[in-house]
């Protein structure tokens, strides 16, 4: 199911890039590498990269997922560019916070809030 | 609900989406027949799947990809249990680094066992390291 297409949606918007998930469920290892690696490429096209990727509909995530995450706020801020988080399940909030990701991440509550966020 | 039988499985499994899929589909429609809240569901799912991740690309690293990973359920009123065994050399579960420390905190790796411990009421194990029995009791007690 995962070698097909991408499983993201892309939406420029303004200077920001809204990034959303297709699948309700990130687990697979092979889906999640390829959304890292298609995430990578959007940040390398950018200068300054901003990027807002929203939670909305995810139901699950692994802490795979969550490695990935990792790694492009890292590669985002190697560049010279910002992350936000948003949309997030209260379930899989509780996973950030359990993990302490909640403090290495910006993360709103709504996309709205999120893309104003950005200076 | 306490005169249930409880639900039982036991199968082999590979790193395969669709055969994870479906064998986590079958603890869940038993998580499900037996009342368990949304918020067990999500605990029950995160942790099994955590363990198997952590068995096929930690426990079997070096293995051919063929190799299999046994998984056992059994769900109950009152519990749920589900063992997760790799054919790996094991490891030892009180080395691995904490990933909340902050020397750690942006490291991509080494969160599964974490949220396993999270996750379920206990973690089990066995002395090798290459099986964990993951005990889920029933917040409200069931039953």
């Amino acid at each position: 199911m995962s070698s097909t297409g991408s499983r993201l949606s892309v939406k420029r918007d303004q200077q920001v890039t809204r990034i959303g998930f297709i699948d309700r469920n990130i687990l697979d290892e092979s889906n999640i590498q390829a959304i890292g690696e298609e995430i990578g490429s959007l940040i390398d096209a950018e200068p300054e990269p901003r990027m807002l990727i929203s939670f909305e509909n995810v139901d699950h995530l692994s802490s795979a997922a969550l490695g990935t995450l990792i790694t492009i706020n890292n590669k985002v801020r190697n560049r010279g560019g910002q992350l936000r988080l948003a949309d997030i399940d209260p379930q899989i909030y509780e996973v950030f916070v359990i993990t302490k990701l909640n403090k290495l991440f910006e993360i709103h509550e709504t996309s709205e809030d999120a893309f104003k966020s950005f200076s | 609900m306490s005169g249930q039988p409880e639900e039982s499985a036991a199968v082999e499994l590979v790193n395969d989406r669709t055969a994870i899929d479906s064998v986590e589909a079958r603890l869940l429609a038993a998580v499900d027949r037996f009342g368990y809240s949304q918020a067990s569901r999500f605990a029950i799912r995160l942790a099994t799947e955590e363990a198997l991740m952590n068995a096929f690309n930690h426990g079997h690293k070096g293995l051919p990809a063929t190799t299999p990973v046994r998984l056992e359920f059994t769900v109950s009123p009152r519990r749920v249990v589900v063992v997760v065994e790799d054919r790996g050399a094991g490891f030892d579960p009180g080395a691995v680094a904490d990933p909340t420390c902050d020397e750690n905190l942006e490291c991509p790796t080494g969160r599964g066992l974490m949220l396993m411990r999270a996750y379920a009421t206990e973690v089990r194990h066995n002395a090798t390291g290459n099986r964990v029995e993951l005990v889920y009791e029933r917040p409200d007690g069931g039953g």
